[in-house]
């Protein structure tokens, strides 16, 4: 029952008309460019208020089942209409963790009785998610995680600390990675996965102020907290399994995401145009040749990017290394952005030194930018570790 | 217009291409052919003409695949991972150079030759080293029925096994391109030239004195469709060449220990190797993007294939020369592996443009387009 191109073209039309007029209107205040960024309230209720509106239109969670609240519908009119939110750059959905992670996790993973309570809240973000997997001495290596889940008739009860939670004073549940037994001989087995409710008693999520001088993260702490035991995930012990699907849905290997824009799009073609606006000596950057040379490259890199996810589709292409691209795509735009954003203030001769506020370029938006890039590439894994990971289930090298 | 095709024939052939030279360009028969005369043994070339390589790219009202320039690029990326040398890219070249400058009559007498096996090559470049393949200081004069040559030409592939060159000169002060056959080119004309890549024969072509009919004066001019076939044939050899040294890296990391340790699990090997790995990865869509834009005559042929040869020249110049250095001591020697990518991949990065100079081109079409 595939659709037709007529159908196809019919709906791009039709979102196209719904974002155009729907597009909400620019706020007073800087906007976050992700939902690791939001660090005030009236940021957060812009967001939620959007993707609310943008659920109860129908254009995210398209291609989920209807029965859980989703659309029913084709993925290719999910993708359509993700395209759509990104033509017209409209602002992005704040449930980031729940539409990219949990979701997909739950809907491939979880028993119906949690499709039926999660999904739906998901989509329309009346319920936020956070992500507790980091802890403050185990960065990257999720395996050596101490948070303690202790069984405790029908409760578990949770003891230790998660860090980098974004929205974590929002969310209402957390995917979180807890250790409920030491008596395994690999660190992997004693681990478990909840879907833990954020509003169980010894749960307080607390602010962490960012090296841009904003808030956005949390550091969780659990001080006898007390979760209901269905908040289980799968059995005890398969936490290191669980974690790692939701992993592959981080990285983009699997599909399964519900859509819509999870950041705002920074291209190439915005650093483009800053070179255009900005001067150096006197002149358009953009008429400097060191400054078009290195404009070259980084078109160059973002062409890389699409073209690889283009080729990586034709599977006579894709022989050598298949796993190459999926695996990394992640390490590849996060490390193309974090640059991208470290160019665009060698562009701004002296006023490269100014900081968030009116007489900066952009109001200071690209040094925001840059300082806030380190969050693509060292959350999720650093591109350091991302490196381990290609060299090691890509390459077969050895750990 | 679509960013990559790959037809199903496109496959075929490169499954095809990528056994027949893993099967016959082992490393040890690459290296036997660098003592020999000639970049490729009679029997081998004759196989593959037999295969139909040479036409896959000449229409079939010539006896050809009609493949376009796309058919050749799964072919030559093939030979590139398993460094075989041969005249086929000169072939392929000058086959192009026939389709798109000369006459019909020329290319009903010289396609069908080059499809059974003759060697066609071309004389294009300079002592100078200069890119622009307009800016040369070779001439043509006009003798009666006749034309004169004066001057000399580099980097000719192959040259005694020819029996067709292009050479480009001036002619009435416009740079033009003549064909000069192998009863013109006499042996003494000839001289062979040490380059950097072993497995490529290379000549200097002498042609003070060389007469040849008026009628060898090609109609086309067309520099431009030559430059753009010759990157694609140097990025089609790069893209297979970094797959090829990608896996004499991986081969050392995964066998070789110091220190009680294969030497892959260190992060300072690792970390390049895998982005080494990511350069392929974008070298190799490069390239079948580039293959397609030019197949389809796009408007963005020219961007996209310089683009393929900027990228995918830093990358494999970048593979080569991590390459040698993880050898270690065994790197250092003529016995390593290594030294025959990374010679291969300067050679490529040095002819028909290097990066900074296609980079250097590219800006003015790429930052008009993107705004």
């Amino acid at each position: 029952m595939s659709l037709t191109q007529a159908e196809l073209k019919d709906f791009e039309q039709q979102a196209d008309i719904w974002f155009a007029e729907n597009k909400p209107k620019r706020p007073d205040f800087i906007l976050p460019e992700t939902f690791m960024e939001v660090g005030s309230d009236q940021q957060f209720h812009y967001l939620r208020d959007w993707q609310a509106k943008v659920y109860e239109a129908g254009y995210v969670g398209m291609a989920w089942p209807k029965e859980y609240g989703g659309g029913g519908k084709e993925q290719s009119l999910q993708d359509i209409a993700t395209k759509v939110m990104a033509k017209h750059r409209v602002p992005f959905l704040p449930n980031t963790i729940g539409l990219n992670w949990a979701g997909p996790l739950i809907l491939s993973m979880g028993t119906e009785e949690e499709k039926q309570k999660y999904i739906k809240g998901i989509l329309s973000a009346e319920d936020i998610w956070c992500q507790g997997f980091s802890e403050p001495d185990h960065g990257s290596d999720l395996g050596s995680a101490q948070c303690r889940a202790v069984k405790d008739g029908d409760e578990y009860v949770i003891n230790g600390s998660k860090i980098w939670t974004s929205l974590g004073s929002y969310a209402k549940y957390m995917i979180l990675i807890a250790r409920t037994s030491n008596e395994d001989t690999s660190k992997y087995a004693g681990l478990s996965f909840f879907l833990a409710p954020m509003d169980a008693e010894g749960v307080e999520p607390r602010p962490i102020k960012k090296l841009t001088g904003e808030y956005g993260f949390c550091q969780t702490f659990f001080n006898d907290a007390r979760i209901p035991a269905t908040s289980l995930m799968g059995k005890e012990g398969e936490g290191w399994k669980v974690a790692m699907a939701t992993l592959m849905f981080e990285r983009g290997a699997t599909g399964g995401q519900a859509g819509g824009l999870a950041m705002m799009d920074l291209s190439i073609n915005d650093i483009v145009e800053l070179a255009r606006r900005t001067k150096r000596n006197g002149r358009p950057a953009i008429e400097d040749n060191h400054v078009r040379s290195q404009l070259v490259e980084l078109i160059t890199e973002s062409k890389n990017n699409s073209l690889m996810s283009a080729r990586s589709k034709i599977s006579a292409l894709a022989t050598d290394w298949p796993a190459a691209v999926d695996m990394s795509g992640k390490l590849r735009s996060s490390e193309l952005k974090r640059r991208m954003c470290q160019f665009a203030l060698s562009l701004q001769g002296a006023n490269g030194s100014r900081f968030i506020g009116s007489d900066a370029i952009d109001g200071g938006m690209w040094q925001r930018s840059y300082l806030n890039a380190f969050s693509g590439t060292i959350g999720g894994g650093t591109s350091q570790i991302q490196h381990n990971i290609i060299g090691e289930r890509v390459l077969g090298l050895p750990k | 217009m679509s960013i990559i095709d790959f037809s199903e024939e496109q496959s075929m052939l490169l499954e095809t291409a990528n056994q027949f030279c893993r099967e016959n360009s082992t490393i040890s028969v690459v290296r036997t052919q660098i003592d020999k005369e000639e970049s490729v043994d009679a029997e081998l070339w004759s196989r593959i003409v037999e295969l139909g390589w040479l036409g896959v790219s000449i229409p079939e009202t010539y006896g050809g695949l009609g493949m376009g320039l796309a058919g050749a690029v799964p072919i030559v990326e093939s030979m590139g991972k398993y460094l075989m040398g041969s005249p086929y890219t000169s072939c392929i070249l000058t086959a192009e150079v026939i389709l798109s400058c000369a006459s019909e009559e020329q290319k009903n007498q010289w396609l069908p030759k080059i499809i059974e096996g003759s060697v066609a090559t071309t004389a294009l470049t300079e002592e100078d080293g200069n890119w622009r393949l307009e800016e040369i200081s070779s001439r043509a004069e006009k003798d009666g029925k006749n034309l004169v040559l004066t001057g000399s030409k580099c980097f000719v592939m192959d040259g005694p096994m020819a029996s067709l060159y292009v050479v480009s000169v001036i002619y009435e002060g416009k740079p033009r391109l003549v064909f000069a056959t192998g009863d013109q080119v006499t042996a003494g004309r000839l001289t062979r030239e040490n380059v950097i890549d072993e497995t490529r024969r290379s000549y200097r072509l002498e042609l003070d004195g060389l007469v040849i009919p008026e009628s060898q004066l090609l109609q086309g001019a067309d520099f431009s469709r030559i430059e753009v076939a010759a990157m694609l044939m140097l990025v089609a050899e790069m893209s297979g060449g970094l797959s090829g040294v990608l896996h004499v890296i991986i081969d050392y990391l995964t066998t070789r220990k110091q220190f009680d340790k294969y030497i892959g699990s260190y992060q300072s090997l690792k970390h390049p190797t895998v982005q080494i790995l990511l350069s392929q990865e974008a070298c190799r869509s490069h390239l079948y993007h580039a293959a397609t834009q030019i197949t389809e005559n796009s408007a963005d042929a020219v961007a996209a294939i310089r683009m393929a040869k900027a990228q995918g020249a830093e990358a494999f110049a970048f593979a080569g020369d991590r390459a040698v250095q993880f050898h270690g001591g065994f790197g250092f020697t003529y016995e390593c592996d290594a030294q025959l990518f990374l010679r291969r991949a300067l050679w490529c990065q040095y002819q028909f443009g290097d990066s900074a100079y296609h980079n250097e081109l590219l800006a003015p079409l790429l930052l008009n387009e993107v705004v």
